[in-house]
């Protein structure tokens, strides 16, 4: 499986498991990240802008590739604007593309997100766009030159876990861009799951971040990512949707 | 320009009425949070409504009506700790650090319960600009990166151009900057938040609209409806977050609470992007009234509503599980030992390094302005912080950026 990398925006990654950063303590964060094996972290360029108290950056290791986020922006036009801050922080390339217009769900806005992506890719950022699972804004993000999407499980921070399972696999199926599924994924059995499907990296930030032990949840869903994709790779058996099925079927007597 | 009347031309205006240069805007929230807290009897909420509450995983205003009931108060740490795992799952460990300054004390109401009415003979006033920044560097160099800005509620010593200039000064020193002074029109809010403000804080005081009438006997802050409606005045101005409170023990806690929660859970589901949140004041004793400490304690408005602790925790987790999402703070008119305990649990906002004089925060500004109301808890910033670490909590200077 060495040969199994996730590449995003030309870069290469062995771990599929992409951590947040929100919600920590951060002094936890450098222990979460290396049971994790994570070599992506997500965070919210209004908070990597503290200069102050706990600077997040501090405590992130060196080598781990940041994915700032716009989380705050309400308009395509907001992200943007977060986004060229990111770069100018020196926070990098990547952007993950997180507009939201509603404080109570947390739900993505499609339409923003679309025009954002259109944008940002033009000014040459790396973009991996938060969605609502809907085949026909994957397709215009792909369009738009996204380097990946990543649609939420169920609403972010709340551990539902693959609400929106059918949908994700639709994207699976027939977008050509890695699949992220971020936001929703409560627990390690979860994500390995949305990696027996096919997807192509999982994103988790509240089911570690609410673990009782952080460092050890953490641990828990980089085994599980690993086991899922694993499992993706060596093909499933089949399902038979009702009944058993014998070892020795029953035209094993017949000849010719 | 609004005239300034007479006290007894004021007098004689319904609480109800506009004044000249008020904005009337198109919204029905008033009327549906009135109608709902005349209708609320707190008393007749049973232990067996409350634990169906606890354990709904959507809740209802029903189920909001139930956790400020009497009925509540005996499943007060089931409810803390519900609450504690909703802030959790919202928040994580953060909790947000922030100031207030207070930039004028001159105020034309006779609000009866504030140490700024414009009876009080109390030291007034107003810093200028050099003070401001003075006080604002000061407060910066502690380590903070948000603040609020307070004033008196007075038009004429304090207008919206004076609060603009100290908004661009704040720029200046903090990432964050709300206000928390008199509300004004949707057009004056988009001056303030194009000069750099992004939230604003008021308070309704009480949602008794007739208790509202006898303690603002008069100015401009006597119009209920017009203060009702700041919030979505400020978010029609184009403000990103609004703040609610009702200062607790004016009149009945228990429906001036529930009041406060539908008005903002009205105001989240016509506005779904506005950032909402909640402050818990309780009545405290204000400085220069009259009297002894026991008459400032015993002051003619207190008539048996007065709020405990206990009961201003149930109201804040009421507040965590009917609206999970929303933000809360918890002011230094609370000691600190109960400032230690809510902080990550239901509330998500400490302020730190606290002092509502005028001019207080900087020993270059020399001369300095009474203060509003005494405060329990004198930390500062360092202490606050460290409390919060030893608490488990991510002391957080700043999350916002903007745009």
């Amino acid at each position: 499986m060495k040969d199994d990398k996730l590449i995003l925006g030309g870069q290469e990654f062995q771990s599929r498991f992409i951590l947040g950063s929100g919600k920590y303590n951060v002094e936890l964060i450098q222990a979460a990240v290396e049971q994790a094996g994570a070599e992506i972290i997500t965070l919210a360029v209004r908070r990597a802008n503290s200069s102050g108290e706990g600077n997040i950056l501090d405590y992130i290791p060196e080598g781990v590739t940041l994915l700032p986020n716009t989380s705050g922006a309400r308009t395509a036009e907001e992200a943007v604007r977060i986004a060229h801050l990111s770069r100018e922080l020196g926070c990098g390339n990547f952007v993950k593309v997180e507009i939201i217009r509603d404080t109570r769900y947390l739900l993505p806005d499609n339409t923003e997100t679309v025009k954002a992506t259109e944008q940002l890719t033009k000014e040459g950022f790396v973009v991996l766009p938060y969605m609502y699972p809907d085949l026909n804004t994957a397709r215009d993000l792909q369009q738009a030159g996204a380097a990946a999407v990543m649609p939420l499980a169920s609403p972010i921070g709340s551990n539902k876990g693959l609400e929106t399972r059918a949908f994700i696999q639709i994207l699976i199926d027939e977008i050509d861009l890695p699949v992220i599924v971020d936001a929703g994924i409560g627990r390690p059995s979860q994500a390995c799951e949305v990696m027996e499907m096919g997807a192509a990296a999982v994103m988790a930030n509240t089911a570690i971040a609410t673990a009782g032990n952080i460092p050890r949840m953490a641990a828990a869903f980089r085994k599980a990512i690993e086991a899922g994709r694993d499992a993706y790779l060596s093909g499933l058996g089949r399902v038979r949707q009702s009944g058993g099925e014998s070892s020795s079927p029953l035209t094993g007597f017949l000849r010719d | 320009m609004e005239k300034i009347m007479t006290e007894n031309q004021q007098e004689k205006i319904s609480h109800m009425e506009y004044m000249e240069g008020m904005e009337q805007i198109d919204s029905d929230i008033l009327e549906k949070v009135m109608e709902a807290r005349a209708g609320y009897q707190p008393e007749r909420y049973t232990g067996q409504e409350v634990k169906h509450a606890l354990a709904a995983e959507r809740r209802t205003p029903e189920d909001f009506a139930a956790f400020l009931s009497p009925a509540a108060e005996e499943f007060l740490e089931e409810m803390a700790e519900k609450a504690a795992e909703e802030t959790e799952k919202h928040f994580g460990s953060s909790v947000y650090l922030f100031t207030p300054l207070y930039i004028s004390n001159y105020c034309e109401n006779h609000c009866v319960y504030c140490g700024f009415n414009c009876r009080n003979q109390i030291h007034r006033m107003r810093l200028n600009q050099e003070e401001i920044e003075k006080e604002m560097a000061a407060i910066a160099g502690t380590g903070l990166e948000e603040i609020l800005i307070l004033t008196g509620e007075s038009r004429a010593k304090s207008d919206v151009h004076y609060i603009g200039e100290a908004c661009k000064i704040a720029g200046k020193y903090f990432k964050m900057v709300g206000l928390e002074v008199y509300p004004m029109n949707s057009e004056d809010y988009r001056y303030l938040q194009e000069c750099g403000a992004d939230y604003v804080t008021v308070f309704q005081e009480t949602y008794d609209s007739d208790k509202y009438e006898t303690l603002h006997p008069a100015g401009h802050k006597r119009v209920f409806p017009y203060r009702f409606h700041a919030q979505e005045r400020a978010l029609l101005g184009g403000m990103r977050g609004v703040a609610f409170g009702a200062l607790l023990g004016l009149s009945d806690f228990r429906k001036d609470a529930f009041a406060t929660g539908l008005h903002a859970y009205y105001i989240q589901r016509k506005y779904p992007y506005a950032e909402i949140s909640f402050s818990c004041p309780r009545l405290r004793p204000v400085t220069s009234l009259s009297g002894t400490e026991e008459h400032r304690f015993a002051a003619p408005w207190n008539t048996g509503t007065e709020v405990s602790e206990r009961q201003l925790l149930q109201i804040m987790c009421a507040y965590r599980l009917f609206l999970p999402f929303a933000g809360m703070t918890i002011s230094t008119r609370e000691r600190a030992e109960f400032r230690n305990h809510v902080a990550g649990k239901t509330a998500t906002k400490i302020s730190a390094g606290v002092s509502t004089g005028i001019g207080s925060h900087s020993d270059e500004v020399t001369e300095q302005g009474d203060s509003q109301f005494e405060i329990a808890d004198n930390r500062n910033v360092p202490e606050v912080v460290t409390a919060m670490k030893d608490m488990g909590l991510q002391p957080v200077m700043n999350d916002y950026v903007y745009v």
